[in-house]
C-alpha cells in the first residue's frame, strides 16, 4: 500500500498532520518531549492553578488532582472586595481592552512606519547609513528605568500622561528600532533584479514597494509583529507610570490585584494570567508558519 | 524606430572604470551580442542602456532619443534578467501581465495579451502557478513572455540562457531567435557563451576590460579577428597562439621562426615593416593537417593527449619547444600517444599578429 492510499481524514481536509515520531526516532522524540515539558511546566502550572480553589492552590504537597472550579475566572471580572459585601465590577474587561488596543495599535503603527523606514534604509542609503541605524538602535540600549523619569516629566508637560495616545506613541517608539532593523535585513535579502525588472516593466517606486517587495517580506512582517506584540503586551514599568485609571493595561492591573485580606489570591492571579496568555498564543499560532520562515530567514543560502 | 545607439559610453565606480568609451549601434531588427569573459563590463553596459545604472560619460539613445537622464520605467524597454527576476509572490499570468498595467488596457485586453504570448511560449498550463513551482526552462520562457507581451522600443537580455541545461539551452536559443525575428526590434544580448553569441547574433561585440575589442558579424569576428584576444576568445577549441620572430620577407613570403621550426608563409605587404620583430601566429585547431613529410609550412610535434569529441578528435601535440598545439582531426584519422606528427597549416585560417597583438593585414 502506498503512502497516498492511507490518507487520514485530516490530510484529505488539507490539514497538516504531524506524525508522532517521524525520522527522529523514539529516543530523541522522548528527549525533546521532556525538555519541552520542563519549559512548558510554569505555564501548565498557572493554567492548573487558575482552576483551583484558594485552598487547593495553597495545598502542600501541590495537588495535581482536584475538582476544578471556574470561580477564579468569574472573580477576574466581578468579585466582592470584602467578606459579605456585594460583588463589584473589577474593571478587568476594560483593562483587557486597553491591553489589546494599545499593544495592537502600537505594533501596527511601528510596522507601518518601520517598514517604510527600513525600505528607505535598504534601498536609498544615506551617506553614513550605518551611523543612522546605530543611532536608532541606541534608543534601546538604555535600561527602561534610566529613561523613565525624563519620559514621565515630558509626558506630564505635554499632557500625554494617562492618555491612550501617550502610551501608544511611547510603545510605537519603543518598537520602531527593532522593526526597522528586522525589516531592513529582510529587504536586504530580496533580489534587486526583481525590483529592476518591475521598474523596467513600468512600475513606479510606490508600486515596486507595495506590489513587489512587501509581499516578499510577509514572513518578516509576521515575525516582527509577534516579537513586538509580546514585548508590548508584557510591558510593565512604563505602563505602571504612564497609564491612568482608564488606560491601565493588564500587567499593571494584575500587580494591583496582589494582596488583600486573605493574602495573595493565587487562583485569581493565575486566572488573569491564563486569560492574558490567550491572545499571544492565538496570534503566535496564527502566524506560526510565517514565523518559522521569518526566524530562519537568511540562515539558509539560496 | 527601434534602434539603440551608445556613444563613448563610460562607467566608473569610484576609481574603477567598468566600461570605457563603448561605441555601438543596434539597428531595427538587429541582434547584437555583447560577449566577453566575466567582469568585462558587458552587463554594466546593458544596465546603462536599461537605465538601471547611471551613465558616467557618453550618451545612450534609444529610438533616436537621448535617454541618459530617464529612469528605466520611462525608457519603454523590455529586459530579461539572468535569474529571470520573476515576481515571486505573483502567479506566472500576473507576472506576464505586469508590464501591461501602465498601458491603460482593460482587464479583458490584458488577459488576451497574456494568453497570446503564453501560447507562443507554451506557458498556457502554468499561468496560475507561482514562479517557485516552475522548472528552470519554464521560468526562462515566462521571463521572455513578460518581455515580449508589450511592444517596447528594444529588447535587452542579460545572460538569458546561463541557467539552463545544455539541451534546454539549444532549444531556447532557437526559440528566442525565432521570437525575435518576428518582432524586428533592436536587441542586445549579453552572454559569456560564444556559441550563444555566434548562433543568435547578427553582430557580436567582444568586450574585455570595459572596452569593445571588436564588433562585427559572427563570420567576421571568427575569420578576421582584429587582435590576439579576439582570436583566442572566439572559436572552440581555442586557436593556437604561437610566439615567433619574423626573419625575412621576400616576394610577399615571410620566413618566421617558431622555436625550433621555421615556417614560410605568404604575408600581406604590411608585414615588411615588422622584420626582426616578435609576433604571434594564430592557427585554428582545424587548420592543422597531418602530412607525411615536413615542409616549409609545417610544424612537428609528438601526440600527448587525445580527447574524442564525437565527430572529431581533439589531439594535443607537444612540439620540441614544449608548446602545446591543439589539433582537431576527423574521427577516422587514428593517432596514438607518442606518435610524431608533421602538421601543415592551412594558410587561409592562419593569422599573424604584431608585437602589440593587432592583426597584420
Amino acid at each position: 500500500m502506498s503512502a497516498t492510499d492511507k490518507k487520514s481524514l485530516a490530510e484529505r481536509l488539507g490539514l497538516k498532520v504531524y506524525s508522532g515520531v517521524g525520522n527522529a526516532g523514539w529516543g530523541r522524540t522522548l528527549f525533546a518531549a521532556v525538555i519541552s515539558f520542563i519549559y512548558f511546566f510554569p505555564v501548565f502550572w498557572i493554567i492548573l492553578t487558575a482552576f483551583k480553589t484558594h485552598n487547593d492552590a495553597l495545598a502542600i504537597p501541590p495537588k495535581f488532582i482536584f475538582s476544578p472550579t471556574f470561580e477564579n475566572f468569574v472573580a477576574v471580572f466581578s468579585r466582592a472586595y470584602s467578606a459579605g459585601a456585594a460583588a463589584q465590577d473589577t474593571g478587568f474587561a476594560l483593562y483587557f481592552f486597553n491591553s489589546v488596543f494599545i499593544a495592537g495599535t502600537s505594533v501596527l503603527l511601528a510596522l507601518a512606519i518601520g517598514t517604510l523606514a527600513a525600505f528607505g534604509f535598504s534601498r536609498y542609503p544615506l551617506r553614513g547609513n550605518d551611523t543612522y541605524l546605530f543611532i536608532i538602535l541606541t534608543t534601546r540600549m538604555l535600561p527602561a528605568i534610566v529613561v523613565i523619569i525624563p519620559i514621565f516629566l515630558m509626558f506630564r508637560v505635554a499632557g500625554l500622561s494617562g492618555t491612550y495616545i501617550g502610551v501608544i506613541l511611547l510603545y510605537t517608539a519603543f518598537n520602531l528600532p527593532f522593526t526597522i532593523w528586522m525589516m531592513k535585513s529582510f529587504f536586504d535579502e530580496l533580489s534587486p533584479d526583481v525590483e529592476d525588472a518591475a521598474r523596467i516593466d513600468g512600475s513606479s517606486d510606490r508600486r515596486v514597494f507595495f506590489k513587489i517587495c512587501l509581499p516578499q517580506v510577509k514572513a518578516g512582517l509576521a515575525a516582527t509583529a509577534v516579537f513586538g506584540l509580546i514585548l508590548t503586551w508584557n510591558e510593565f514599568l512604563f505602563a505602571l507610570l504612564l497609564t491612568g485609571v482608564d488606560t491601565r493595561t493588564v500587567p499593571v492591573a494584575m500587580a494591583q490585584t496582589i494582596g488583600g485580606d486573605i493574602g495573595v489570591r493565587w487562583g485569581l492571579l493565575a486566572a488573569i494570567e491564563t486569560l492574558f496568555l490567550i491572545p499571544v498564543i492565538v496570534v503566535t499560532f496564527m502566524l506560526q508558519n510565517h514565523l518559522l520562515r521569518g526566524v530562519t530567514f537568511g540562515t539558509i543560502k539560496r | 524606430m527601434s534602434t539603440i545607439e551608445a556613444t563613448n559610453l563610460t562607467k566608473t565606480f569610484g576609481s574603477f572604470t567598468a566600461v570605457r568609451d563603448v561605441d555601438m549601434s543596434v539597428g531595427e531588427g538587429e541582434v547584437v551580442c555583447l560577449l566577453g569573459p566575466s567582469g568585462c563590463g558587458k552587463t554594466t553596459t546593458l544596465r546603462m542602456i536599461a537605465g538601471l545604472e547611471s551613465v558616467t560619460e557618453g550618451e545612450v539613445k534609444i529610438g533616436g532619443r537621448v535617454m541618459n537622464k530617464l529612469p528605466p520605467e520611462k525608457r519603454d524597454i523590455a529586459m530579461v534578467f539572468q535569474f529571470y527576476a520573476l515576481y515571486p509572490s505573483v502567479s506566472i499570468g500576473g507576472n506576464i501581465e505586469m508590464p501591461l498595467y501602465h498601458l491603460g488596457l482593460s482587464a479583458e485586453e490584458r488577459r488576451q495579451e497574456v494568453a497570446r504570448v503564453a501560447e507562443i511560449l507554451q506557458l498556457g498550463e502554468v499561468l496560475e502557478r507561482l514562479p517557485g513551482q516552475l522548472s528552470e526552462g519554464e521560468k526562462q520562457r515566462a521571463a521572455v513572455a513578460r518581455a515580449i507581451v508589450r511592444d517596447p522600443n528594444c529588447f535587452l537580455f542579460d545572460e538569458p540562457l546561463s541557467r539552463l541545461d545544455v539541451e534546454q539551452r539549444h532549444s531556447m536559443r532557437g526559440q528566442i531567435k525565432e521570437v525575435l525575428s518576428g518582432l524586428s526590434k533592436a536587441t542586445v544580448i549579453v552572454t559569456h557563451d560564444q556559441m550563444e553569441a555566434l548562433t543568435m547574433a547578427n553582430r557580436i561585440a567582444i568586450m574585455r576590460d570595459g572596452m569593445i575589442e571588436q564588433i562585427g558579424t559572427p563570420h567576421e569576428v571568427f575569420s578576421q579577428p582584429r587582435n590576439v584576444f579576439v582570436a583566442g576568445f572566439i572559436g572552440s577549441p581555442k586557436m593556437n597562439l604561437l610566439d615567433g620572430r619574423l626573419l625575412t620577407v621576400k616576394d610577399g613570403k615571410a620566413t618566421i621562426e617558431l622555436g625550433a621550426d621555421s615556417v614560410v608563409f605568404p604575408v600581406p605587404a604590411a608585414a615588411e615593416a615588422l622584420v626582426e620583430s616578435h609576433l604571434t601566429i594564430g592557427i585554428r585547431p582545424r587548420a592543422l593537417e597531418p602530412v607525411d613529410s615536413p615542409s616549409e609550412r609545417s610544424l612537428t610535434g609528438q601526440v600527448e593527449l587525445i580527447e574524442p569529441m564525437g565527430a572529431e578528435t581533439l589531439v594535443h601535440v607537444r612540439d620540441e619547444d614544449e608548446r602545446d598545439l591543439r589539433v582537431v582531426l576527423p574521427r577516422e584519422r587514428k593517432v596514438k600517444p607518442g606518435e610524431v606528427l608533421h602538421l601543415a597549416c592551412d594558410l587561409t585560417q592562419t593569422h599573424i599578429f604584431d608585437d602589440s597583438g593587432l592583426a597584420v593585414r
